[in-house]
């Protein structure tokens, strides 16, 4: 199961009747330098989460993870999820999925 | 200072040549990630929110100089130029890459590190006072036994797999600095009628979701039955510990539920077994350990430096820095030194690569290239000469060391939380930066006096905040940062638990409520001789909750 499950920002896409969808993006790491990664809709995998492949019905996001989790079992990537994005800004909707997407809120030491 | 023996050494190079096998395997394929997973955490590798993090181990946190150097050389070629020194004495790299850290960790074995058991559900890393061997008030040094107890949990195959992780802290002088009353068994050294050394011990403490304070369950062990005592605690609880329930597995909710007469009296059958057989500690060989832990050839001086005196006298900032971060030493005209990694506006506890080289050779210039770590989050120089403090200061100050904050309100304990946990809800570093700099003014800081902050950015608490003077948890409310306030909590040998005094508050105005509570503190103390604590310990929560929610 992914760290990222019920309770954080795993938007349901089978979802159960009554929650309206939402629209989703898919996030992972990659396996070899374990950063953060987002699919496009060319199917790669890039760190700039405003390239990010976004469903806006279930039937698209279902694919997208279907997709997507057939790289994790080619070993390209981990713990893939779709989680709520906003088309809008281009950003996933949870603070903690941006905190993902844009980097730690907190300035890199001797960074600056 | 001890060193790896032949034993250590080979057994490491061997761990790490198996994982290198190991993450060849999964970057090739062989490996699934179920399967790697497992293996991953046995070598301190976890999938953290951005990237690969990976645990270094700093046994009872006492690192050298040429250690040290070699953890900035990690720092600068294998992730961003820094690292987080924890609250377990251990140190965190955020940013390594899978496929690179066998080679890292080959390079670690060189200098006698390595990252084994800083996870998975085994003995983690045993953890000291950080001032042991060098501070006046101590007993006996605490690190020998800390050191047997490592080589006895290292790779103990009974407990590899225990119900759940297990954290044992060892201490030596009457305060406890080592905060062993909120650990899985907490030791407590003491003296025994005929001067000779034993333990008091305490099992079943711990933080996170429940937070417990330990039992005692022997006041005097003595010195050779400390492996035997452990291993039947260890094997009561792998026993009857709760497997089915990961957050009702650890021994804490053991000895909770059972009471601790059942415990101690579970404890004692399983010890009579092991009593006087092969655990037993030799004389000799804790002779021997202690050897290595000797305190180096400290000269013989006057107690009183009058060229520390007159360069006090001369720089108000030394005078400061020597008042807050300079501890006594057992020996005559020694002091212990601690380094703060809290300068204001900076995460707790990370440290850039230039300041770990920095570190490393002023430990070696002024302090026999000994380090330590402690659980504050901040490093130790134990072995400084009074007459070098001013030029240690000089030192220190040019790489931003120098801030004379230890213990008080700036002195503040932080775990990674969200900007780099996985598990965390909420924002623990920014928290702290705000608080250090809204109380940035060094005389408010004196003014307050000792005061132990601690945040935690989830309820795993590895930001220790239930143990905080003022703790603040963060949690995840309906998508916002929200942070609980506890108040009265302590990790020394009068080990508090903090209450909750109210309702949470919005990450905006979780400063000015601290500092609330501060100001209602000021207000009521009988002098500047009363700290938070005991002040909160007199009064209660009330006049705070009063303040904190006087609008509600």
């Amino acid at each position: 199961m992914s760290r990222r499950g019920v309770g954080t920002d795993c938007a349901p896409i089978m979802s159960k009747a009554a929650k309206p969808f939402r629209p989703v993006a898919i996030t992972a790491n990659d396996l070899r330098s374990g950063i953060v990664v987002f699919r496009t809709e060319a199917g790669e995998w890039v760190t700039d989460a405003t390239r990010a492949e976004v469903a806006l019905d279930p039937a698209t996001a279902e694919a997208m993870l279907a997709a997507a989790k057939l790289d994790h079992d080619r070993n390209i990537v981990v713990e893939p999820v779709a989680v709520a994005f906003d088309p809008a800004s281009r950003l996933p909707v949870l603070l903690r999925e941006r905190i993902r997407a844009q980097g730690p809120t907190v300035a890199i030491p001797g960074s600056v | 200072m001890y060193r790896y023996d032949e034993f250590d050494r080979s057994f490491v190079l061997e761990r790490v040549a198996e994982f290198r096998d190991q993450v060849a395997r999964r970057l090739s394929g062989e490996l699934t990630e179920d399967q790697f997973k497992p293996l991953r955490l046995m070598n301190g590798v976890y999938l953290q929110l951005h990237a690969y993090m990976l645990r270094i181990a700093i046994p009872y946190g006492v690192v050298s100089s040429r250690q040290m150097r070699k953890l900035a050389h990690i720092a600068r070629e294998y992730d961003k130029g820094y690292g987080h020194f924890t609250t377990r004495q251990n140190l965190q790299f955020n940013w390594v890459e899978l496929a690179r850290i066998p080679d890292l960790l080959a390079e670690l074995a060189e200098v006698e590190m390595h990252a084994l058991q800083t996870s998975g559900n085994c003995i983690r890393n045993v953890t000291a006072d950080h001032f042991a061997g060098a501070a006046a008030d101590e007993i006996v040094d605490p690190r020998p036994y800390a050191e047997i107890l490592r080589q006895w949990s290292a790779i103990h195959p009974e407990f590899t797999y225990l119900p759940r992780k297990f954290k044992i802290a060892v201490t030596g002088a009457p305060h406890d600095r080592a905060a062993v009353q909120v650990h899985d068994i907490g030791l407590h050294a003491v003296r025994g009628a005929d001067g000779k050394t034993g333990f008091a011990v305490y099992v079943g403490g711990g933080q996170g979701r429940t937070p417990l304070i330990a039992h005692k369950v022997r006041d005097f062990l003595p010195e050779e039955y400390l492996l035997a005592y452990c291993e039947a605690i260890l094997r009561v609880y792998n026993l009857e510990g709760r497997r089915d329930n990961k957050y009702k597995a650890r021994i804490k909710i053991l000895v909770h539920e059972k009471g601790k007469a059942e415990i101690a009296a579970a404890i004692e059958v399983e010890f009579a077994q092991l009593k006087g057989k092969t655990l037993t500690l030799p004389e000799a060989d804790v002779k021997a350990i202690s050897a290595y832990f000797a305190p180096p050839a400290l000269d013989k001086r006057a107690a009183t430096s009058t060229a520390l005196e007159a360069a006090k006298a001369a720089n108000k900032d030394l005078s400061r820095f020597v008042r807050h971060n300079v501890t006594a030493h057992h020996a005559a005209g020694y002091g212990v030194v601690t380094v703060s990694l809290k300068p204001v506006g900076e995460p707790p506890g990370d440290a850039t690569a230039a300041q770990m080289d920095a570190i490393a050779d002023i430990a070696e210039r002024f302090s026999h290239s000994e380090i330590r770590v402690s659980h504050e989050q901040n490093l130790v120089l134990p072995h400084v000469k009074l007459d070098e403090i001013p030029a240690l200061f000089a030192e220190l100050a040019k790489h931003n060391l120098a801030t004379p904050n230890a213990g008080l309100v700036t002195d503040i304990i932080a775990c990674p939380g969200l900007d780099y946990c996985a598990l965390a809800n909420a924002r623990s570093i920014p928290v702290a930066q705000r608080l250090s700099e809204r109380f940035a003014d060094i005389a408010r800081q004196e003014e307050i006096g000792d005061l132990k902050i601690k945040i935690s950015g989830c309820i795993n608490a590895c930001g220790h905040h239930h143990v905080g003077h003022i703790g603040l948890l963060g949690v995840d409310q309906k998508g916002k940062e929200l942070y609980q306030i506890t108040l009265g909590g302590s990790a020394d040998e009068h080990t508090s638990i903090g209450e909750i005094v109210g309702p949470g508050f919005p990450t905006d105005k979780v400063v000015d409520a601290v500092e609330a509570v501060i100001d209602v503190y000021l207000g009521l103390r009988n002098g500047p001789e009363e700290n938070f604590l005991d002040a909160y310990r007199r009064v209660g929560a009330e006049p705070f909750k009063a303040a904190l929610y006087a609008d509600a």
